[in-house]
């Protein structure tokens, strides 16, 4: 068993728990003793914030899609159409063309990398996220 | 906030108003319980019959919409009864004539035909809240989802500077965060206006400065377009990409109708995400990320306490985290980034932050993460903002007028209609929804309709009704409660089979472009 420090992923309080896991699986969580934030204390979602990490609807592969249906893909296939499709509009169109949603439940360096892909390769701030919603 | 959630518990008093804080912030809701049990004094305005309600020494139920007036009104009271506090507004504020001027036209009685709220319980609130030595104001998307959201929050700040309740521990503004990162995404920069730390797109030594860290040139320096004028621009055909990191708009946002015209009219949607999301069903390429257990990073909370979460289990199948597929993306697209890890971003994120500079990967293993604004790495980070002065100097009040709801109830569609969370359910219950506990305490959607108007329109509790707005229909529970008033239903957001936002309207706060889902007009009819 093993336990990791990490945040819970639902409100705004940020309170400090610790995911149990056994091999690849995590299998519970138990809140942080000494944290100002949540004090040992946790609401019925962080008690139970573990269990959606393995739900069985997770995605798994990237999906493309094809003849109007999302399919299974790969990687090399995806992330080439991505950049591909986006250079060209950007191309045809102009930055203003594009748009960039980031996410309130992302890293802080996730919405860092991901603003700055905005700005600095598509020279655009069309960058939001849903803090108004 | 500008105060920290430890201090609540050493306030006097706290005045609460769009938030649901039990149901939404638990844990913070309970540390005011606990203080109120201690002998602080609770005030509560909000129109429903919140948990909280049972705590609140006083608890005023507005009309929904009408904010501004309430608050005009308690500081009109404070100011004509001289309980106001004279050094701190001499000191440290101008503009207080100004405010003085409008408030004195919202006298108890004007208050009480506008908001509902009895002339003798707004005198009331107003003694209370100059009486108390350290009062802190908390806030939600109750007062920031109208059209007026910006001015209700102004308001607050009025109340708070002219109370000298600023600048002080246990006092201030404080708006309750949603999402465990909705802070942090907004320090990040992941905003049309502002690069990291609120430094500006339009400044021009701004945009030098990114260019020399970025090593780029021509970086665009004209504001950016908000999520709600992306799906206008969408629908209007001069919007052709959207990428979507880990968010759903189509259950979130208001409209839906519209949003869906929106996102299938553009040329490509990319969606990012842990589950394929409503959105996510839409979109041309759909990418898989790992989640908040599959990766390192920083995450900023309500306090404004960077703290730091770690990888307890690897992604499943060939699910990636977020920074690792945007890094791939950008090299595709002729600009490597050599990121290594997370820690990697972290430092170049206190280089181009001040406020973060002080906030280092080092630091924050140590302790329990630390509180912005942290200009180097000996400060000890802040507690709590304004504390000998304001950021700009002087505190300006700036005061407002009551403006009424976007659209309000008329003889077709004559209930208002106000949406928020439940405590088992989160948001678009993407996560929740797949926790068997949650979902078995909140498995459907549930209207709640005051017992006088259930009566009058023969509805019971779990009867099946129809609602309806000049946007859509849904058909859902009801729950007969004297926890909404009259003339108001209560809905949330979190399920797909009623999905709320069908009805909500998108007229929105001109500055902050905040919807209005806080009050719209339905009517409510039992299904036959």
């Amino acid at each position: 068993m093993k336990k990791t420090s990490a945040i819970c992923p639902f409100c705004g309080c940020g309170c400090n728990f610790y995911l149990v896991s056994e091999d690849d699986r995590v299998t519970g969580v138990e809140p942080s003793p000494n944290n100002p934030v949540n004090k040992g204390m946790l609401c019925t979602k962080g008690w139970n914030s573990y269990e959606f990490i393995h739900s069985p609807d997770r995605l798994t592969t990237p999906l493309v899609r094809k003849n109007g249906k999302l399919t299974v893909s790969t990687w090399d296939e995806a992330l080439g159409i991505v950049s591909a499709r986006l250079k060209e509009i950007m191309a045809q169109h102009g930055p203003s063309a594009l748009a960039f949603l980031s996410s309130a439940k992302v890293s802080n360096e996730e919405n860092y990398i991901f603003q700055k892909m905005a700005r600095a390769v598509f020279k655009t701030n069309n960058v939001d996220h849903c803090a108004r919603l | 906030m500008t105060n920290s959630i430890n201090e609540v518990e050493d306030a006097d008093l706290f005045f609460v108003t769009g938030t649901n804080t039990t149901a939404q912030h638990p844990l913070i809701g309970s540390r005011m319980i606990n203080a109120v049990e201690r002998g602080a004094k609770l005030i509560l305005v909000d129109p429903r019959e919140i948990q909280l309600a049972k705590f609140a020494h006083l608890h005023l139920r507005q009309n929904i919409g009408t904010d501004v007036a309430v608050l005009n009104g308690i500081m009109n009271i404070i100011i004509e009864e001289d309980l106001y506090d004279r050094d701190f507004v001499e000191n440290r504020t101008e503009g207080f004539q100004e405010l003085k001027a409008v408030v004195s036209r919202y006298s108890p009685n004007v208050v009480e035909q506008i908001s509902g709220i009895r002339s003798k319980d707004l005198i009331e609130a107003a003694r209370m809240f100059a009486a108390a030595d350290k009062a802190m104001i908390l806030y939600a998307m109750g007062i920031t989802q109208h059209v007026t959201g910006t001015d209700n929050v102004k308001s607050c700040a009025n109340l708070a500077m002219l109370t000298g309740n600023i600048g002080r521990p246990s006092t201030g503004v404080n708006p309750l965060r949603g999402q465990n990162n909705v802070q942090g995404a907004c320090d990040m920069g992941a905003l049309p206006v502002v690069y990291t730390g609120y430094q500006k797109v339009v400044d021009a030594a701004i945009k030098d400065k990114f260019e020399d860290a970025w090593g780029i040139e021509g970086l665009d320096d004209k504001p950016g377009l908000t999520i709600t004028s992306m799906m206008s621009e969408a629908q209007k055909g001069s919007l052709k990409a959207l990428y979507i990191m880990g968010e759903n708009p189509m259950m979130s946002d208001p409209d839906s109708t519209h949003i869906e015209l929106a996102l299938s009219n553009l040329d490509l949607l990319i969606v990012q995400d842990i589950f394929l999301s409503e959105t996510a069903s839409l979109a041309d390429i759909v990418l898989p990320a790992a989640s908040f257990a599959e990766k390192s990073g920083t995450y900023t909370n309500t306090e404004r306490r960077v703290q730091l979460s770690h990888k307890a289990v690897d992604p499943p199948g060939q699910a990636r985290a977020d920074w690792e597929i945007v890094q791939d993306i950008c090299r595709l697209c002729g600009y490597p980034m050599n990121y290594k890890s997370p820690a990697d971003i972290l430092d170049e994120i206190n280089r181009v932050t001040p406020s973060y500079a002080g906030i280092t990967l080092e630091r924050i293993e140590k302790e329990f993460g630390l509180q912005w604004p942290c200009p180097n790495q000996e400060h000890p980070g802040t507690a709590y903002l304004h504390k000998d002065q304001f950021t700009k100097g002087l505190g300006t009040f700036l005061p407002c007028e009551f403006k009424p709801l976007a659209e309000v109830p008329d003889q077709e569609y004559d209930f208002i209609l106000t949406t928020g969370r439940v405590y088992f359910q989160y948001h678009t219950g993407t996560m929740t929804r797949r926790i068997s506990l949650l979902e078995r305490e909140a498995p459907e959607a549930v209207v709640e309709i005051n017992p006088e108007d259930a009566k009058r329109l023969g509805i019971k509790t779990n009867d099946r009704v129809e609602l309806s707005s000049r946007r859509g229909t849904i058909r859902l529970k009801a729950e007969v409660t004297d926890r909404v008033p009259k003339k108001v239903v209560f809905s949330t957001f979190h399920y797909i089979e009623s999905p709320v936002n069908l009805l909500t309207n998108p007229a929105h706060d001109p500055v902050a472009g905040i919807p209005e889902y806080k009050g719209c007009a339905v009517r409510i009819r039992r299904c036959a």
